[in-house]
C-alpha cells in the first residue's frame, strides 16, 4: 500500500520497485458542462505493469490519463502516482513532478516550429543536459523508432505514423518509470498500427516502464499481452505458457474461438519488422510485463482484468470489441 | 402560464453564469500578466525565446512603422499649416507636430499598428498550440507554457515597442519637415529650433512612458486570448480577432487616463 505523501520538488526521485502500486485511481469523477464523463473510477497499476484502456471515443481514456499526468484535476476523489496526490500539488510542483512521466499525444503533438530532433532534445534541453550528450541521446531515440534519417525535418513534413513514432521518442529519450500512450494507433492504417505498437512493445520490455495504453484497437491490448521483445534475439515473440506452447484459455470449450482471434494477431506482430535493440539504454531485467485491460463504458469501468479473461468473455458488450479485431 | 415560467427562469441565472465567466476572465488575466512579470525575475530564463520575439515584434514591425509615421506627421503639416497661415504664424507648425506626435500620435499609433500585427500574430501562434495540444505536450514535458511562451512575447514587446515608438516620433518629424519644406517653404533651421525647443521633459516623459503600458497590454491580452483558445481552428479565428479588438480598446482608454494623470503630474 503506497501512502500518498505530499511532493517536495527538491527531494530526491526514487525509483518504484517491484511490485510497488505506481498509478492508484479511487472514486475518481471529472465532468463537463453538466456531463459527468467519469463516475467513480478505481484501479490500480503496478510496477512495470501496462494497463490498456479500451473504450469508445469520449469513454474518457484520455481524461483518466491526463489526470494521472497532473493535466487535468478531478472534480472528486484522489488520483496518486508514485505515492504523490496529484490533486494536492500545485502547478510548479508538477511540473517537476512530470519530468518522470512519458506522454505520447493522440496526433502526435509535436512542436511545429522545431525539427524533429529539437523536438525529441526538448526535455533534455530543459533539464540542461549538454548539448554533446543530448544530441547522442536524441540520435539513440531516433535510431530506437527508426527515424534517425528525418533529424532536421520539421513535424509537418512527416506522415501521420512518422509523427507518432518521433512522439514516442521524445516520450522515451529520457527512460521515465511512466509512460502514457494516448491512442497511438488512431487513423493509422493497419502495417503502420504494428509498427507503433512492435515499437511501444519494445520500449516496454527494454526500459520496463509502468505504462497506460488508451485505445479502441483491441488488437493493441492482445499485442502487448500475448508478445514480448527478446533481447537475445533481437525479436519480437509470441509468449509461451509454462507447458511451452501458445497461450491457452482455460475453458476448453472456447479454445477454439480465442486461438482463431489471436491468430490474427499472431501473424501480423511476427512478421512485422525484426526489431534490432538500437536504444543502447540498459536492459529491463524484470522480465515480461504484466498487460491488464480496462474496458470503459458509460463512464464506469465495465471489465478490469487480464487479456486472457477478456478473450473469453461471453459479454455482449465486450465481444463488440472482439469483433472488431477480426 | 407555466411554460412561460420556464422560459423567463433562466434568465437571471444566464447572466448572473454570463457575468461570472467575464468576472473569472479578467481573474484569470490578472494572474497570467502578474505570472509573466513575475517569471521575468526567476529562472529559468529563455533568453533566446526573448531575442527572437525582439526580432519578430520589432524589427518586423519596422518598415510599417517607418511608412505609416512619415505620412502621418506629414498630413499633420498640412492640416495644421491650413489653420495657423489663416492667422500668419505658419512657423508654429514645427511646434504642433512635434507636441501632438511625441505626446499622443507617436505612442497611441505605433501602439495601434503593433496591436493589428502582432497580436494577432501572437494569439493565432499560441492558439493554435492550444488546439493540436502542443501546450498540453510541453506541460506534460515539465515546461512551463507561461514561462515559455508568454513571458518573452511581453518581454520582448515591453523593449521594442519604445524603441518603435522613438522611431515613429522621428520618421514622423522627419516628414512634417519635408511637408513644410515644399509645401509652406519652412527652412530647416527654423522647423527643427520651433519643433525641439517646444517639447519640454513632460512631453519626453508623456511620449516614453504610454509605450511601455501599451505593450504590456497588447502582449498581456494575445497570450491570454491564445491560451483559452476553444473550439478548433474557429476558436482560434475569434482569438485572434478579439486579441487585436480588445487589446486595442483597452489601450485607448488606457491613453485616456494616463494623458490624464501625465498631465496632471507635470502641469506647471
Amino acid at each position: 500500500m503506497t501512502r500518498a505523501t505530499p511532493f517536495n520538488g527538491r527531494e530526491q526521485f526514487s525509483a518504484p520497485v517491484p511490485g510497488e502500486t505506481v498509478i492508484r485511481f479511487k472514486d475518481v469523477r471529472i465532468g463537463f458542462e453538466d456531463r459527468e464523463v467519469l463516475q467513480g473510477i478505481s484501479f490500480e497499476t503496478v510496477h512495470g505493469e501496462t494497463k490498456v484502456l479500451l473504450g469508445e471515443g469520449g469513454s474518457g481514456k484520455t481524461l483518466i490519463m491526463k489526470m494521472a499526468a497532473g493535466l487535468l484535476r478531478p472534480d472528486s476523489g484522489t488520483v496518486t502516482v508514485m505515492g504523490h496526490n496529484i490533486g494536492e500539488m500545485g502547478e510548479k510542483e508538477l511540473l517537476q513532478f512530470r519530468r518522470y512521466i512519458g506522454f505520447v499525444f493522440q496526433e502526435g503533438a509535436l512542436f511545429d516550429s522545431m525539427t524533429v530532433a529539437e523536438n525529441v532534445a526538448f526535455r533534455l534541453e530543459e533539464e540542461g543536459v549538454h548539448e554533446s550528450e543530448a544530441d547522442e541521446r536524441v540520435r539513440q531515440a531516433l535510431r530506437f523508432v527508426e527515424m534517425e534519417s528525418a533529424l532536421e525535418r520539421y513535424p509537418g513534413e512527416l506522415s501521420g505514423g512518422m509523427r507518432r513514432r518521433v512522439s514516442i521518442a521524445r516520450a522515451l529519450v529520457d527512460r521515465p518509470p511512466i509512460v502514457f500512450y494516448d491512442s497511438p494507433t488512431a487513423g493509422l492504417d493497419p502495417v503502420t498500427c504494428q509498427t507503433i505498437m512492435s515499437l511501444i512493445l519494445r520500449g516496454r520490455d527494454l526500459q520496463g516502464a509502468t505504462s497506460l495504453l488508451a485505445t479502441q484497437r483491441v488488437q493493441d491490448a492482445f499485442g502487448l499481452a500475448n508478445f514480448h521483445f527478446d533481447k537475445n534475439s533481437g525479436r519480437i515473440l509470441r509468449d509461451k505458457t509454462e507447458a511451452g506452447g501458445p497461450a491457452q484459455t482455460s475453458d476448453p470449450a472456447n479454445r477454439a474461438q480465442s486461438e482463431r482471434k489471436t491468430s490474427q494477431l499472431s501473424e501480423s506482430l511476427s512478421s512485422a519488422k525484426d526489431a534490432k535493440s538500437a536504444t543502447g539504454s540498459p536492459a529491463y531485467d524484470g522480465g515480461i510485463s504484466t498487460t491488464n485491460v480496462l474496458v470503459l463504458r458509460d463512464g464506469k469501468i465495465y471489465f478490469e482484468g487480464a487479456a486472457d479473461a477478456l478473450l473469453n468473455t461471453s459479454d455482449e458488450y465486450l465481444n463488440e470489441f472482439l469483433a472488431s479485431a477480426k | 402560464m407555466a411554460e412561460e415560467k420556464e422560459v423567463l427562469e433562466p434568465l437571471p441565472s444566464l447572466l448572473a453564469d454570463g457575468i461570472k465567466r467575464q468576472v473569472l476572465a479578467v481573474q484569470d488575466y490578472a494572474r497570467l500578466s502578474f505570472e509573466s512579470l513575475s517569471d521575468v525575475f526567476t529562472p529559468p530564463f529563455y533568453w533566446n525565446d526573448t531575442l527572437e520575439q525582439m526580432d519578430i515584434i520589432g524589427v518586423g514591425s519596422l518598415p510599417i512603422i517607418v511608412l505609416t509615421g512619415f505620412f502621418i506627421g506629414g498630413v499633420l503639416v498640412l492640416q495644421t499649416a491650413a489653420q495657423f497661415e489663416r492667422f500668419g504664424e505658419a512657423a508654429l507648425t514645427g511646434d504642433a507636430v512635434a507636441i501632438a506626435l511625441v505626446r499622443e500620435l507617436g505612442p497611441a499609433i505605433t501602439a495601434l499598428l503593433v496591436a493589428g500585427r502582432n497580436a494577432s500574430g501572437i494569439a493565432s501562434e499560441i492558439g493554435s498550440m492550444v488546439v493540436t495540444e502542443q501546450v498540453d505536450a510541453m506541460r506534460a514535458l515539465g515546461t512551463d507554457p507561461v514561462r515559455k511562451l508568454m513571458t518573452p512575447r511581453v518581454l520582448a514587446m515591453i523593449l521594442t515597442l519604445p524603441l518603435l515608438t522613438v522611431v515613429s516620433d522621428f520618421v514622423g518629424l522627419v516628414g512634417g519637415f519635408l511637408v513644410a519644406y515644399f509645401t509652406l517653404r519652412l527652412g530647416a533651421v527654423q522647423f527643427w529650433t520651433r519643433a525641439i525647443h517646444s517639447l519640454d521633459f513632460g512631453d519626453l516623459v508623456q511620449g516614453l512612458a504610454k509605450p511601455f503600458v501599451f505593450a504590456f497590454i497588447i502582449s498581456t491580452v494575445a497570450c491570454f486570448m491564445g491560451l483559452r483558445v476553444k473550439g478548433g481552428t474557429q476558436g482560434v479565428g475569434r482569438a485572434t480577432t478579439s486579441a487585436v479588438v480588445v487589446s486595442s480598446v483597452i489601450l485607448l482608454v488606457t491613453d485616456t487616463f494616463i494623458t490624464r494623470l501625465l498631465l496632471w503630474a507635470f502641469s506647471k
